[in-house]
């Protein structure tokens, strides 16, 4: 019989993500409901110092992969290992970060274990039956799905920074288990070449504990300079809305909406932006909505917890220098 | 080279969303249907490959209920060559492993070089279609695409990570998930919305894809909605108007006050 929770952990350049401990902390929430064993599978190369960073979170076991082959994520090469521990060890709950490597392996698993799938989940929760029901929001938030996972082994992504991340005051005694990889070259078609990073490092928007996000009303992408000086006193990342995208005044990859990334930060502090249905979907589960808008009668104020109406060319030097007056008290 | 694209019709995402009666789907009485968004990267995508060749087929593939085939005849417009409508009651077009296989049946009897298809449908939000379809297939793919160079055996992609981009070498037939950033999707010109409705568009139901009706409830309903609801509404916050120095002040006291961030 099925039995246990695993949870797939992602590493990268032998860093254990934070979205990873977010989802091994909610794998031994269930784990503990269930009164079964967490296990934590990680894959990469050189990594053996990783597993003891797992076990303050819960985990029982830490299967490790730690092979040459592995160094770069690959589809083909991650899902041939997890595929073959999953269908050794039969667990009953599957878990992964829904980050862009959870988001991108747990759908061939499914596939391959012929298995549904439940992406990017806020809640989850055991039923009467002890099966998984996971909340997630569809339409990018304008409305939240109770799923039900009816086959077995159920498998869910998680969004980070939804879950928290606990480390326990009695962690149990971990295991490592050193799993054998036997890979061809052949088994990985789709390798990475490269690996290109910005000039300055950028907190991923989806991580970010603090957003600064930037409309229309910046008018330029040259004022966007004013968030970044916001966003950099908060330790936050800066977004933008299609508007400004469209524009040509910031790149896409920090567009919030619909169309772009949904995201769920601590707090959302959002400037000159009107409030279309399109971005509220990207950002309004945010805890905390800050609106700096000098239209009084945008929307963004009926979803914000604190608004400024005012010129946010004068709002932003002001707050900024008055937050960094705060942190040198 | 052919080169197939995968499309769903999706609510706008302009549209409100209403919940149904019955509490599990969305009431679409008023809303508009149209092309997933990161689908028209896909079939610009596949257009300029073809263009860049000199040589190759655009195929449109979309399941879903009679009113997709006005996606794919947008497509057409486009520039697509034509396009195949899996079409049957027994489907439920929200279902990404149903889905996924009634592509991959079609696809195969079809042949393929490249396959394109949005990273996700806008509205359902599952990220899963293209790399369950790749996996049925067996072929490599890269996902979240935002830069794509393929010659006539091999392509190499530039997928979006947190904070990086990867640079992925891999040999054709491969699927690639295309995102925003990848092109800029041309409009239909009026000669194009004509010649559409003359290019052919071939419609096909589960059994002539070699699917049984069994077959078919045995893939689906894996990860059923029991339940849809519209998020809670938040209550009503505080708005401030006057001199930036006092509105900056009554900001930073509630966010000292109320959030605990600072």
């Amino acid at each position: 019989m099925p039995q246990g929770v695993l949870v797939f952990a992602e590493q990268r350049e032998g860093i254990v993500k934070k979205a990873s401990l977010e989802a091994t902390s909610e794998g031994c929430r269930i784990a503990n409901q269930l009164g079964e064993e967490l296990s934590v599978l990680l894959i990469g190369s050189s990594i053996k110092h990783l597993p003891p960073k797992l076990f303050p979170y819960g985990a029982h076991k830490v299967y490790l992969a730690d092979h040459s082959m592995l160094e770069q994520y690959s589809s083909e090469g991650y899902s041939e290992i997890s595929y073959k521990l999953i269908t050794e060890r039969d667990p009953a709950i599957v878990l992964f970060p829904a980050t862009a490597m959870g988001r991108d392996i747990a759908p061939r698993l499914a596939a391959r274990l012929k298995v549904g799938l439940a992406s990017d989940c806020t809640v989850l929760r055991l039923n009467e039956e002890k099966r998984l029901e996971c909340q997630r929001p569809v339409y990018s938030g304008k409305a939240f799905a109770l799923v039900q996972l009816t086959s077995t082994p159920q498998m869910a992504t998680l969004r980070p920074n939804v879950f928290s991340a606990e480390e326990l005051k009695e962690p149990p005694q971990g295991e490592v288990i050193e799993l054998s990889v036997e890979l061809k070259p052949e088994n990985i078609r789709a390798k990475v070449v490269d690996l290109i990073k910005p000039e300055q490092e950028v907190p991923d928007l989806t991580e970010a504990i603090v957003i600064v996000s930037g409309g229309r009303g910046m008018k330029s992408g040259e004022s966007f300079e004013l968030l970044e000086a916001l966003a950099s006193t908060l330790q936050g990342a800066v977004g933008a809305s299609r508007a400004a995208v469209d524009a040509g005044w910031v790149d896409h990859q920090i567009q919030v909406g619909q169309t772009g990334k949904v995201v769920s930060p601590q707090l959302y502090i959002a400037c000159g932006i009107s409030g279309a249905i399109q971005h509220l979907a990207g950002m309004s589960s945010s805890k905390f909505i800050i609106a700096i808008n000098k239209d009084p009668e945008a929307p963004i104020f009926k979803a914000a917890d604190f608004g400024i109406v005012g010129d946010l060319f004068k709002v932003l030097p002001c707050l900024t220098e008055a937050l960094q007056k705060l942190s040198k008290a | 080279m052919k080169v197939i694209v995968c499309i769903k019709q999706v609510p706008d995402t302009e549209a409100k969303i209403k919940i149904a009666p019955h509490g599990r789907a969305i009431d679409d009485a008023e809303i508009n249907y149209i092309i997933n968004p990161y689908e028209e990267y896909a079939i610009e995508e596949g257009l300029r490959t073809k263009e860049s060749l000199g040589e190759g087929e655009v195929i449109l593939i979309s399941v879903g209920p009679e009113r997709a085939s006005t996606a794919l005849r947008s497509g057409l417009a486009m520039g697509a060559d034509r396009a195949i409508h899996i079409n049957d009651p027994l489907i439920d077009e929200n279902d990404p492993l149903l889905v996924a296989t009634l592509l991959s049946k079609a696809i195969q009897q079809e042949g393929y070089h490249l396959i394109l298809c949005g990273v996700q449908g806008v509205g359902t939000d599952h990220y899963q279609v293209g790399p369950i379809l790749a996996e049925l297939l067996g072929i490599p793919h890269v996902g979240v695409v935002t830069k794509l160079q393929i010659s006539p055996d091999k392509a190499v992609a530039h997928r979006e990570i947190e904070g990086v981009s990867e640079v992925i070498e891999t040999p054709l037939p491969a699927l690639f998930t295309t995102q925003k950033g990848l092109n800029e999707p041309r409009y239909p010109s009026l000669k194009g919305i004509m010649m559409a409705k003359k290019k052919p568009l071939t419609v096909l139901d589960c059994q002539q894809l070699g699917v049984s009706e069994e077959e078919v409830n045995k893939l689906k309903g894996k990860a059923p909605i029991i339940k849809l609801e519209l998020p809670p509404m938040r209550p009503k916050g505080t708005v401030v108007e006057g001199e930036p120095s006092e509105t900056v002040k009554q900001l930073i006291e509630w966010l000292q006050r109320e959030t605990g961030i600072l």
